[in-house]
């Protein structure tokens, strides 16, 4: 069996990848999917502790099963945000809603 | 009987000043007017009706406070009754932490000073009424009525507003009410003095009027803390309690300061000296109002307040009591001195009622007692109140007249008004004579009751008055000569000039019914209506017999015909020389008296110098710099803290990630070490 160390390993590369995108890219699909990144890092280290030290239940995974619901949830709003601030701005650049501030 | 018609005398003033006042704009002039003059003609009625009723009615008198049966007016026990007719609560503070009820009550209450006093506002204020119509009219060049003026319907809202809280005034069932009113008449004073408020020197007049009295009604206010404090009550009807008046330090100098604190709220509404400098400057506003307000009847409100706490002072403070004679002594003296050298008639006027409502404070003051000859000046105050109201709204409603057809205040304009005027020349003539106390003129009788009184308290007081009173015949016999005879300024260059002529009958009709009533109120058996205890006594002057007046009679008659014939021999020509000589030989006291023996400057330098100097300029230091400057401070830097923190929201995402992640981390890495 794979030592838990390696999967919190790689769910934490995992998360500063996400974080990495997101606070480097300036497209805002980009930025999407690298929230994504963070919270499927985060979904992994459900799985990973729910797996290793208590097999014998699922909450876990079944939080896991929660979490991606929301985050489908989630992506969709973002998207519909995102097409219409391309509508607006005709530009799907971070930047461009910098003025929706006040 | 009852008396419950009586809520109407005070409603309906109100309703009018109402009415005129919201929807004066809406009606036409004449209107506002008529409905104005309608209403003060009813309460006159009614005040009429309520004065014979209160004087000579016979039977059962119901009222929700007492039931009593009176015999021609009078108890059983031969005083008029005073009758509550109703007192509602007006505020109600529960007990207070003396254990004593603070209430404050509104009321209506007969007493035979306030059932005169009901008669000489509505019987002047109606006249003032009519009058108005043909003063506040616009003419042309031939005195032909074209209008009437800007704000006529605000001029009668505001008369009706004034005669209300002047009514309020005396029918006041305790010190609080009447001090409300008191205030209103003040602010109905400044209002109507205003009038023209175009006009830079009327507004500056009325703030005057107003700050002036203002002041002294501070005083009037603190006094009646003071009593209500001690006495517990803020009845007229004392209710001392004897354990708290011992047990409370100062209790034996308390209720004099009291009553002298509320003197000089009195003294500044009668303009009593120093506090006397607003009355010849309410000139400014219309005549009619200087015949209502600065004649008959605001100006006695000082009177009446001292009046109707007589028998207190008497009983707690008579030697206070004499300094109020003392005061209003040199009152009278100085007002006559200045009269005698203005030339703007209406000032003249205005410093003549300032002297003669001094000689009535002086009745008041020379009391001793309230019963016999020590107490006469109490009636004798209160009958020169009456006759003087009527004679001095006489006089200044001609005075109005003639200013109406003059168009100036200055006597240089007038001279030979007699052939141009021939009624107000009579009528004017009969308010002088009035004035000066020649029988059987109204001011005969009253004045000398005054100067006996005074006799009866010191010589020197009796001599000092009698003084005064020729001073007073020689001021106003000035004043008759220099406008009704001597140099006519029409004649001079009479095609250049407009021709003065009668006014019409809406004028010299109310000037003919004051006359009437100068004559012959002087015949009115005052000492059986108004006395100091309540019992009737004679006027020992009210006798057809004149060989037995008293000495003291003769002396004032003969230093009045004194100072007529001197006025005559000065005046009546218009050219002997001897005033511009006199003139001439002292310009200082002429100049001086001119300048109103610079009270008006001493005032002046006082306040600005001293007042604002020493007092207020630290104080708005103070306010500018360190009260203003705290919330200042508060402000800047709240908005500072703002611009500064602003920045932060750039709107950039990205960035508020950045410091997210750099926070937790942060804040992980220190939860760690600890």
């Amino acid at each position: 069996m794979i030592p838990v160390e390696f999967m919190l390993a790689l769910s934490a590369i995992l998360f500063f990848i996400g974080v990495f995108g997101f606070v480097t890219r300036r497209n805002l699909i980009a930025m999407l999917i690298s929230i994504e990144l963070v919270l499927n890092a985060v979904d992994l280290n459900f799985v990973v502790f729910n797996r290793y030290f208590y097999p014998a239940q699922f909450e876990g995974m079944f939080f896991t099963l929660f979490s991606i619901g929301v985050s489908a949830a989630e992506t969709a709003v973002a998207l519909a945000i995102i097409i219409n601030v391309y509508r607006n701005y005709h530009s799907d650049q971070v930047n461009s809603i910098q003025n929706m501030k006040f | 009987m009852d008396y419950s018609y009586s809520f109407l005398i005070l409603l309906l003033p109100l309703l009018s000043f109402l009415l005129l006042g919201l929807l004066g704009m809406k009606m036409k002039k004449p209107v506002a007017g008529y409905i104005g003059t309608a209403v003060l003609l009813s309460l006159w009625g009614m005040s009429l009706y309520t004065a014979y009723k209160y004087f000579f009615y016979t039977g059962h008198i119901v009222t929700p406070f007492e039931q009593v049966d009176v015999i021609n007016g009078r108890l059983a026990s031969g005083v008029y009754p005073t009758l509550t007719i109703f007192n509602f609560t007006w505020l109600d503070f529960g007990q207070n932490i003396f254990n004593a009820e603070l209430l404050f009550k509104i009321g209506f209450r007969l007493s035979p000073i306030s059932v005169m006093m009901l008669v000489v506002i509505t019987t002047v204020s109606s006249m003032v009424h009519i009058y108005s119509f043909g003063y506040m009219a616009e003419r042309d060049e031939h005195y032909e009525k074209e209008g009437y003026e800007k704000g006529f319907q605000r001029f009668y809202a505001f008369l009706s507003l004034f005669t209300m809280s002047m009514l309020g005034l005396v029918v006041a069932t305790n010190l609080f009410q009447m001090y409300m009113f008191w205030e209103l008449v003040g602010v109905c004073s400044y209002l109507l003095i205003g009038f023209y408020y175009p006009k830079h020197s009327a507004v500056a007049a009325s703030k005057k009027a107003f700050i002036v009295t203002r002041f002294a009604d501070l005083f009037f206010l603190i006094g009646i803390l003071f009593y209500s404090f001690y006495v517990g009550t803020f009845n007229y009807d004392l209710n001392v309690d004897g354990g708290m008046m011992n047990n409370l330090p100062g209790a034996a100098w308390v209720l004099p300061m009291a009553l002298f604190l509320m003197f000089i709220g009195g003294a500044g509404k009668s303009a009593m000296f120093p506090l006397h400098i607003w009355l010849p400057d309410a000139m400014e506003g219309p005549t009619p109002v200087s015949a209502l307000i600065h004649a008959a009847t605001m100006v006695v409100a000082g009177v009446y307040q001292v009046a109707s706490l007589f028998p207190i002072w008497i009983q707690y403070a008579p030697d206070t009591l004499h300094y109020v004679a003392y005061i209003a002594a040199f009152t009278a003296f100085y007002a006559a001195a200045v009269a005698c050298a203005q030339s703007d008639i209406k000032r003249g006027l205005a410093f003549s009622t300032i002297s003669q409502i001094a000689y009535m404070l002086v009745a008041l003051g020379v009391g001793t007692e309230l019963t016999g000859e020590g107490g006469v000046g109490y009636m004798a105050g209160m009958f020169h109140l009456f006759t003087h109201a009527m004679f001095k709204a006489l006089l200044f409603l001609c005075s109005g007249a003639i200013i109406v057809i003059v168009g100036s205040n200055f006597y240089q304009y007038m001279g030979g008004l007699r052939k141009y005027m021939p009624i107000t020349n009579i009528t004017f003539l009969i308010g002088c004579l009035a004035i000066s106390g020649i029988p059987p003129f109204a001011g005969f009788f009253s004045k000398d009751e005054i100067v006996s009184a005074a006799f009866h308290f010191s010589p020197f007081m009796g001599f000092f008055m009698t003084l005064v009173s020729g001073m007073t015949a020689f001021y106003m016999f000035r004043l008759y000569y220099l406008i009704f005879w001597g140099n006519s300024y029409y004649e001079q260059d009479p095609n250049n000039r407009r021709r003065p002529q009668e006014v019409p009958f809406v004028m010299w009709g109310p000037l003919v019914f004051l006359a009437i009533i100068s004559v012959f109120a002087g015949m009115i058996p005052f000492g059986h209506f108004v006395t100091a205890n309540g019992e009737s006594e004679d006027i020992a002057l009210q006798t057809w017999q004149f060989w037995t007046w008293s000495p003291v009679a003769w002396l004032s008659i003969a230093v009045a015909i004194i100072g007529i014939s001197l006025a005559t021999w000065m005046y009546k020509s218009g050219k002997n020389p001897v005033p511009a000589m006199l003139e001439r030989r002292m310009p200082k006291l002429h100049k001086a008296a001119l300048n109103r023996f610079y009270i008006d400057n001493a005032w002046q330098f006082f306040t600005h110098k001293v007042v604002f100097r020493c007092i207020s300029m630290p104080i708005a230091w103070f306010d500018r710099h360190v009260i203003d400057g705290t919330f200042n401070f508060t402000a800047w830097a709240t908005q500072e803290a703002g611009e500064t923190i602003r920045p932060w929201q750039s709107g950039d995402v990205r960035q508020y990630a950045v410091w997210f992640i750099t926070g937790s981390v942060a804040l992980t890495l220190i939860l760690l070490c600890i």
